[in-house]
Order: structure tokens, then C-alpha cells, then sequence
């Protein structure tokens, strides 16, 4: 009996509320096809460095999969809340009929139970057949070959899907018990008769909020862009992200009273048509939903910045690999290491001969395998650190970058030897003109830091030399072949002045003597094996290939995607879905007022219109107000994650554009045809 | 007289061949341009279903229903939109304002949807607020009035457009005797100054006193029809009364 009628009540509201259920199984779905990446990734043809990428991603995806838990629980407990409410009435009945409250438990966990089973059940469904395309996204991004096309059912994501929300439907109904338990039979029954309170707010504090909320809004706008150099260390960023908050809800706040006391000075505009009647439903909703749309926005800003930093990174990763990693092969070992210093006796005797001669007793046959093969040593000193080189710029740089390192040895390189590296890189080369040095970086804030000593023509003395900077700024360069822009800065000395400085390094860069990938990949391999080799244990060269780099950087990027994806949808989802139910959950007092609205003669196609504009104003307030955040909080995005290049931020942004108009965009329409129908004459 | 409404063997049924109600049962009267008709009945009589047949929020099974020599059973979509807004003035029992809108912009709402200027608006407004006596309320939200301000309100959205027909339905219904009363005069006062046509509907016998004609209904035909004639109010309840308990029933409890 009981069961029949959480049935029958199901049945009922699943017109009215197919937005929650929509999103159930939205959330199951995501939840299974990101878990499930695991099994796909498992039968890809990949080399093992990007194997061990993969291992990376799916335990951080795991890992994040617990915090997508905690936003879908919440979501799953808020929007239950509100359906709740709407039903207060219903309760009251059954209460004065005589039902214990045991009983309307029992009827509310079958409801629970019956929409938990159809969610999972349909969500896993949806979940396997989209997984399929994903495995075909997943093999794209590690660009991985596909042999051929495998049905792939993840059952281990499919028990973790089962579990996790097994555990938020058993919450949902703890907490409808409690509640069931706790309301009184008079506030349910009077519920829906309770008339709301219009507060209007006094405009004069309105305006003083708003341009207080504004002025701190600034402030944590200033903060993350113009005075992001004042941010040394982590914590600085609570200070922004909390005034960004706070301000953003008093924002909320104010604006509802301005922008009523605005329109309604207009009375061209407020009289016209229903637009009294919009204005008022906006304002009067929104005195009760700043919270929430503050949640929203923030939540939408945060999704924004994830998705558009995650796109972003991985596109110019892939895009600068070219021009970062020019050569096939770089080994490096330390040169010179003393006698007293940790190293084994083997390393520190290896660390006196060339990388050349170490690769010889390694037993490998240069000749047959490299061909373009540069050799050249870099130099240190501890008598130049960077503090030294800077001039008399150190004093500012100290005090407005405190967090940096300024005892650390420069890194000196021959004129000759650049040059050679810099023809093989396809870079400019140096010409200094007798006693002159040139720096070259490419890791923007260090090229800002060295250009304030280099404009100072700041002099360096080497073994009784003094060079002068031939140029008042950092040349675009690097030595080292890595995936990011991480070269801090290398001199560039006339040859002869380095002779009485310490070796640091040792380097040697060659292309390998192949044509094919097969080829090179042969070469590749049997350097990697030289590891087993009896020698090997006298010395600790460094191999960087062109191979490993480019796995290394499409396994983190595709990482970075993925991860970045799943928290960016999870997020657009959970506040499209808020918004919706939110919106949806007053129909009911909206249709009573439209009903009223048409009994006094308004058109329908004017009362679609108010309804398109009041809904629209809910759901593009938010996202106005994430996007002017946004704008900033990407601009701080891009300045932390400089080194891996900026160059694609247009595309991902517009990609990420493209994801909040489907999706966001999507439940717009929804809650708006849905709308429709609940008002629509019976 | 010119008459405003006719009304032409209506018959209005509900429910299934097999268990067919019928709320109107062939009626047929007239109302003239400046009268003010009450219709009186139990509950379940089948008056408030004709009112919303006259008001085209329900259709009619058969007949017909002329405003101003116009059928309005034959109107279909934004022509019956258009036709309540220009010709049509409401009152409800339980006010039907907007909680969210003041009384300003309830009265305002009638017009602004047939976009009439603002500063026609505000005359109007201004005018029909001193007439009903709600000017200090104006500013008002529904929420912040006693019943008889709110049904003044309902009263002035109603006949702002100066509608050709006001309907009330159980104006006061919802109202203690003190409120009932001073809006009643206010009815008089809109029909006998203004010459309002109204049609209205209550089972209180009292409400219905303020009328020039009263019409009785019982299961959905006309029983009795009372002109007040020069008969004073007192006079005219006295009669109402009679027909009442002959119409016996449960109107003697609405008593």
C-alpha cells in the first residue's frame, strides 16, 4: 500500500521535476565514464613512460572522484530539500489522516529508493554506451593507436558508481526522515498560505554596499593581476578568494534593490507590458536566493577557470613541444665533482671525463647511432651568485620577490658553444664584441627580475675581467631541452674568461641516425638499456629525448584535460541543476499568478516572454558576474601556469564558451519549457 | 435601455454521458448598459460556473453569450485575451492581487498590458484610487492590507480600463461585515456615478440588497428574478429574505 503510493506519487512528479531526475542520471553517468577511463587506458597500445602517466591520472582521478562525491551529494541533498518543501501540504495531509510519521518515512524512502534504482540503473546505461566515444577521446589524447574498436564495461567503475551513490541516496533518506520527524503538522498545512514578505531594501545602503562590495571586488581584482607580484606565498590567495566571496554575495545583494529602484525610476520601461510584473518576481526571488546565487556564481567562475586553464595548458604543451625540443637526444652528468662530496668514488671519477668518453665505456657506438653531435661543458662558480649579477637592482628585486633563491651559482657558457647549440636548435646566435656578456632566459618573470640588473649595465668581473651586457635585456634562448619554459638564465661569455671557472656540467646533444620512428625509437631504446650495463653505476648522466619529453607532455596534458573536464562539467552541472530546481520548485506560486495574469486578459505570448525573461535574468545574473571574475581569475591562471606557454588561451576559452552554452545553455531551455508547461493553462 | 450582455439559452454540463450534471440548464436573461444584477444561489446552483462562462474563463455546452451584441462563445485565443483585458473588468472572492507588486502597480498591471501611456497610467490610477478611497494604501504591498483595502484594490484594477462589464464573484466573501459594507458603497457608487454595468455573484443575502436586480438561481435554472425598483435598501433586503426562504435550502444558513 505504501509502496503503491510513492509509485503513484513518483509517477506524478516526474513531469514536474524530470529536471532532478535528468540530472541523476547526469551525474551517474559522469561519475561511471570518468571512472571507467581506468579499464579503457588499461587496453591501449602505449610505451611505458606514458603508462606511468596514465597510472598517475586514474589514481588522481579516483582521488577526485571522492570530491565529486561530496559536490553531487550536496547537490543531491539541496535539491531533494526543495522538492521536499513543495510537498509539505501532502504531508499535512496524510498526517491529519491519521499516518504516523513512521509511515510517511516508509514513503519516502520507497520514493527514494525507486528514483535511486531508475537513476543508477539508466545513468550506467547512458554511462557505457557514452564511455564507448570517450575511449575513443582517451586513445586521441595519448595519441595512441587504435587497432581496433573494443566494447569496454568498466565493472569495477561501475560497483565504485553503485557504492558512492548508494551512500548519498542512504543520506537523503536519514535526512528526510529527520525532517519528517521534526516538522509540525500546523507549518505544514500552512505552508503554501504564508504570503512572502516584499522587504524593499533602503536604496542608500543599497548603493553604499554595492559600492563598497565593488571597491573590494577591485581590490581582490588587483590582487590576482596588478599586484600579483605581491604574492609570494600560498596563503596571500585566501585574502582575494574570500573578499571575491564575500563581496561577490553583497554584490547580489545591493544590486537586487538597485536594479529595481533603476528600472522602477524609468516608468516608461517599468509600465510597459508585464515588465513591473518581471522586475518584481526577480526582485522578490532573489532577497530570498542571494546565497545561492552567490554559491552559483562562484561555483560557475570556478568551472570557467578549470575548464579554460585545463584546455589551455594542454594545447600550447603539445604546440611548444616543437620549438622547446629541437634535438633528438640530450645527455648532461655533473662535471668536477670534489673529492669530499657524497658521491660514490666511481661517479666522482666519471665526473672528469667528457659525456662523449662516458657513453664509450657505457659500450655505445656514437658513430652508429648519433649524427649532429655538439659537446660542451657549462660553467659555476659560488662567487657569482644571482645576487650578483643584479646589480643594484638586488635590493628592490630582494624586497619585492623575497620567496626567490638569490644564492644560487650563475651558469656560464662559451660564445662558441652557445652558438653551436643555437644553429643546431634553430635559435639566434650571440655575436659579442670583445668584454661583453649576454644573458638568455625564457621564463617571463625571471627575464622581468634580470632585465631591471641588465638595464642598470650592471658589470660582472671574471678572473680580472669585467664584461659589460651588450643588450638591456634577456635574448630569448635555452640550453636544456625540456617541455616548459623553465631556463631562469645562462650567460654568454667571450671563451677565454671561463678558463680558470669550475665545470658544473657536461653536456652532449646529437640527433640519432634514423629515418623512421621505428628507427629512432630502436636507438632510443637501447640507450635506455644501457642502464644494465657494468659501468653504469660510475655515473649518473641524465638522458632528456625528444621521444620521452613528447610522451611525458601529452600524458601530463591529457591529465590535466581530463581531470580539469571532470571537475568543470560536475560543477556547470551541479549549478545549472540548482538554478533549475530552484526555478522549477516556484512554479507553483508562479502559476497561481500567471493564471491570475491571464484572467485578466494577458496574452500568452507576453506572458511566455516574462516567463523567458524572468527565468533568463536567474540564469544569466550569475554567470555575468562568474564571467567579469573569470576575466581575472584566468589572467592569475595563465600567470601561475606560464611556463607551459599562453599562446592557446583564446581557443580554450572558446572551447570552454562552447561547453557552458551546451550545457548551461541546455538547462536553461529545460527549466524554461518546463516552466512553460507547469503554467499552461489547465 | 441598451443592453450590455445577453445572455441566450445557455446550458453548461459536466462529467460523461452516463453521469451528466448540469450546472446551467437553459438560462436566458439580459443585463442593461448602468445596472447592477446580483446573482443569488446555494452553492452548487450553478452561479459561479455562469459567471465564468460570461467571463470566458470556462466555455459554455450550448448557446449564447453577447457582450455589447458581440458572441463571445465563438472568441478562440488572443481575441479572448484581448477581449478580457478591453472589456472585461474582475473581481475575485480571495483578490487574486500580485503578492509581489504594490497596489500601485496591481491597479497599473490592468493597463500597462494594453500599453497605455505612463503618464495616462498615473491620472488614471490617481483618479480611480480616489474614487475607491485607497489612496494612502497605494504604496501598499498586498501582504501589509486588511481584506477590505485588498478587495478596493481588486475593484479599482477591475474598472480602470473601463471595462464594459465588471463580474465580481463572492466580492465579499472574504470580508467582515464592517469592510463588506463600505466596499458594497462603493459598488453603488461606481455604478450609480460612473454607470458601471456590474455582475455579481454571492449567496449573502445582504450583498445582494445593494443590487438594482436580483436573480435567483436554483440547479442551474432561474427561480425568481427581484427589480428594487424605488423600493429603499432595507426594503429591498426584506424582499430578497422572502424569496430566500422560499428558495429554502441550505441559503438559510448562508444567513
Amino acid at each position: 500500500m505504501l509502496f503503491k503510493l510513492s509509485l503513484k506519487n513518483i509517477a506524478r512528479s516526474i513531469k514536474d521535476y524530470a529536471i532532478y531526475f535528468f540530472t541523476l542520471i547526469l551525474g551517474v553517468a559522469i561519475f561511471y565514464i570518468f571512472n571507467a577511463i581506468e579499464s579503457q587506458t588499461v587496453m591501449m597500445n602505449v610505451s611505458s613512460s606514458t603508462y606511468e602517466i596514465i597510472d598517475l591520472m586514474n589514481s588522481m582521478l579516483s582521488g577526485v572522484s571522492v570530491f565529486v562525491a561530496f559536490v553531487l551529494g550536496f547537490l543531491i541533498i539541496y535539491a531533494n530539500r526543495f522538492l521536499m518543501k513543495r510537498r509539505n501540504k501532502e504531508f499535512g495531509i496524510y498526517l491529519t489522516l491519521g499516518m504516523s510519521r513512521r509511515k510517511i518515512s516508509l514513503i519516502l524512502f520507497f520514493e527514494t529508493l525507486i528514483v535511486g534504482c531508475i537513476s543508477l540503473v539508466v545513468g550506467l546505461v547512458l554511462g557505457t554506451a557514452l564511455s564507448q566515444v570517450m575511449s575513443l577521446f582517451v586513445a586521441n589524447m595519448f595519441e595512441a593507436k587504435m587497432t581496433e574498436f573494443e566494447f569496454v564495461f568498466s565493472s569495477s567503475a561501475c560497483i565504485k558508481t553503485l557504492i558512492y551513490f548508494s551512500i548519498m541516496y542512504i543520506l537523503v533518506m536519514i535526512f528526510n526522515t529527520y525532517n519528517v520527524s521534526r516538522c509540525k503538522l500546523i507549518d505544514l498545512l500552512n505552508a503554501n498560505k504564508k504570503s512572502e514578505k516584499v522587504k524593499m531594501k533602503n536604496p542608500l545602503v543599497c548603493i553604499i554596499v554595492f559600492i563598497l562590495s565593488a571597491c573590494a571586488l577591485g581590490y581582490a581584482y588587483w590582487c590576482v593581476t596588478g599586484g600579483v607580484t605581491d604574492m609570494q606565498t600560498a596563503d596571500k590567495i585566501l585574502i582575494p578568494i574570500a573578499l571575491g566571496a564575500l563581496s561577490t554575495f553583497f554584490i547580489f545583494w545591493s544590486l537586487s534593490g538597485l536594479l529595481l529602484k533603476i528600472f522602477m525610476s524609468m516608468k516608461n520601461v517599468y509600465y510597459k507590458g508585464l515588465n513591473s510584473f518581471t522586475l518584481r518576481q526577480f526582485s522578490s526571488k532573489i532577497n530570498t536566493t542571494v546565497f545561492s546565487m552567490t554559491i552559483i556564481c562562484l561555483m560557475l567562475f570556478f568551472t570557467i577557470c578549470v575548464l579554460s586553464s585545463a584546455i589551455s595548458i594542454r594545447n600550447s604543451m603539445t604546440s611548444n613541444l616543437e620549438a622547446m625540443v629541437p634535438a633528438d637526444i640530450q645527455l648532461d652528468k655533473k662535471m668536477d665533482l670534489p673529492a669530499d662530496s657524497k658521491y660514490s668514488k666511481g661517479i666522482i671519477e666519471d665526473s672528469k671525463i667528457q659525456v662523449s668518453e662516458t657513453l664509450d665505456r657505457l659500450g655505445f657506438d656514437m658513430d652508429k647511432y648519433f649524427k649532429d653531435v655538439i659537446e660542451f661543458d657549462l660553467y659555476a662558480s659560488d662567487e657569482f651568485m644571482i645576487r650578483d649579477t643584479l646589480g643594484s637592482s638586488y635590493d628592490e628585486m630582494a624586497k619585492q620577490f623575497p620567496y626567490l633563491d638569490y644564492d644560487m651559482a650563475e651558469t656560464f657558457i662559451k660564445e662558441s658553444d652557445y652558438n653551436k647549440v643555437a644553429k643546431l636548435y634553430g635559435l639566434d646566435q650571440v655575436q659579442l664584441n670583445g668584454n661583453e656578456y649576454v644573458v638568455i632566459a625564457d621564463f617571463d618573470s625571471w627575464i622581468n627580475i634580470r632585465n631591471e640588473g641588465l638595464k642598470q649595465n650592471t658589470a660582472i668581473t671574471i678572473d680580472g675581467t669585467t664584461l659589460t651586457p651588450k643588450y638591456d635585456e634577456c635574448v630569448n634562448g635555452f640550453v636544456y631541452m625540456t617541455s616548459s619554459h623553465i631556463n631562469t638564465g645562462i650567460f654568454i661569455v667571450p671563451d677565454d674568461v671561463l678558463k680558470s671557472m669550475p665545470r658544473e656540467s657536461g653536456i652532449l646533444i646529437a640527433n640519432y641516425k634514423a629515418d623512421t620512428d621505428e628507427e629512432k625509437q630502436e636507438i632510443e631504446d637501447k640507450i635506455m638499456h644501457l642502464d644494465n650495463n657494468p659501468y653504469a653505476v660510475n655515473t649518473d648522466i641524465e638522458a632528456s629525448t625528444k621521444i620521452s619529453l613528447y610522451e611525458g607532455s601529452i600524458g601530463l596534458g591529457a591529465m590535466i584535460t581530463f581531470i580539469g573536464l571532470y571537475l568543470g562539467i560536475i560543477f556547470l552541472i551541479a549549478s545549472a541543476a540548482i538554478l533549475a530546481l530552484k526555478e522549477l520548485s516556484e512554479s507553483t506560486d508562479n502559476k497561481e499568478r500567471f493564471h491570475m495574469l491571464r484572467k485578466i486578459g494577458t496574452d500568452e505570448k507576453m506572458l511566455n516572454k516574462a516567463l523567458f525573461r524572468q527565468i533568463g535574468i536567474f540564469f544569466l545574473f550569475p554567470l555575468i558576474l562568474a564571467i567579469i571574475h573569470s576575466i581575472f581569475g584566468i589572467k592569475f591562471c595563465a600567470y601561475l601556469l606560464e611556463t607551459f606557454g599562453k599562446d592557446e588561451l583564446i581557443k580554450s576559452i572558446i572551447a570552454t564558451a562552447g561547453i557552458i552554452v551546451f550545457i548551461y545553455g541546455g538547462y536553461f531551455l529545460i527549466t524554461y519549457l518546463c516552466s512553460k508547461n507547469i503554467i499552461k493553462e489547465r | 435601455m441598451e443592453s450590455i450582455l445577453k445572455i441566450h439559452n445557455v446550458e453548461k454540463y459536466y462529467g460523461s454521458r452516463s453521469s451528466l450534471t448540469k450546472a446551467i440548464d437553459n438560462i436566458s436573461f439580459e443585463v442593461d448598459k448602468g445596472e447592477f444584477v446580483a446573482i443569488m444561489g446555494a452553492s452548487g446552483s450553478g452561479k459561479t460556473t455562469l459567471l465564468n462562462c460570461v467571463s470566458t474563463i470556462d466555455r459554455v455546452t450550448s448557446g449564447h453569450i453577447f457582450v455589447d451584441g458581440e458572441d463571445i462563445t465563438k472568441l478562440k485565443g488572443n481575441l479572448l485575451n484581448k477581449f478580457r483585458r478591453e472589456e472585461l473588468g474582475f473581481i475575485f472572492q480571495d483578490f487574486n492581487l500580485l503578492d509581489t507588486l504594490t497596489a500601485y502597480e496591481n491597479i497599473a498591471l490592468a493597463l500597462s498590458i494594453q500599453n497605455v501611456s505612463v503618464s495616462e497610467i498615473s491620472r488614471r490610477v490617481d483618479k480611480v484610487a480616489k474614487e475607491l478611497d485607497i489612496k494612502d494604501v497605494l504604496k501598499k504591498y498586498p501582504y501589509q492590507m486588511s481584506g477590505g483595502q485588498k478587495q478596493r484594490v481588486a475593484s479599482a484594477r477591475a474598472i480602470i480600463t473601463n471595462p464594459k462589464l465588471v463580474l465580481a464573484d463572492e466580492p465579499t466573501g472574504a470580508l467582515d461585515s464592517k469592510s463588506a459594507k463600505m466596499l458594497l458603497e462603493r459598488f453603488d457608487y461606481l455604478n450609480k456615478e460612473l454607470e458601471a454595468t456590474i455582475l455579481m455573484v454571492t449567496h449573502d443575502a445582504f450583498t445582494a440588497s445593494y443590487a438594482t436586480r436580483v436573480i435567483f438561481i436554483k440547479d442551474g435554472k432561474i427561480f425568481n428574478e427581484l427589480h428594487r425598483g424605488d423600493d429603499s435598501r432595507k426594503e429591498f433586503f426584506d424582499k430578497i429574505i422572502d424569496v430566500v426562504t422560499l428558495l429554502g435550502g441550505d441559503l438559510n444558513d448562508a444567513l
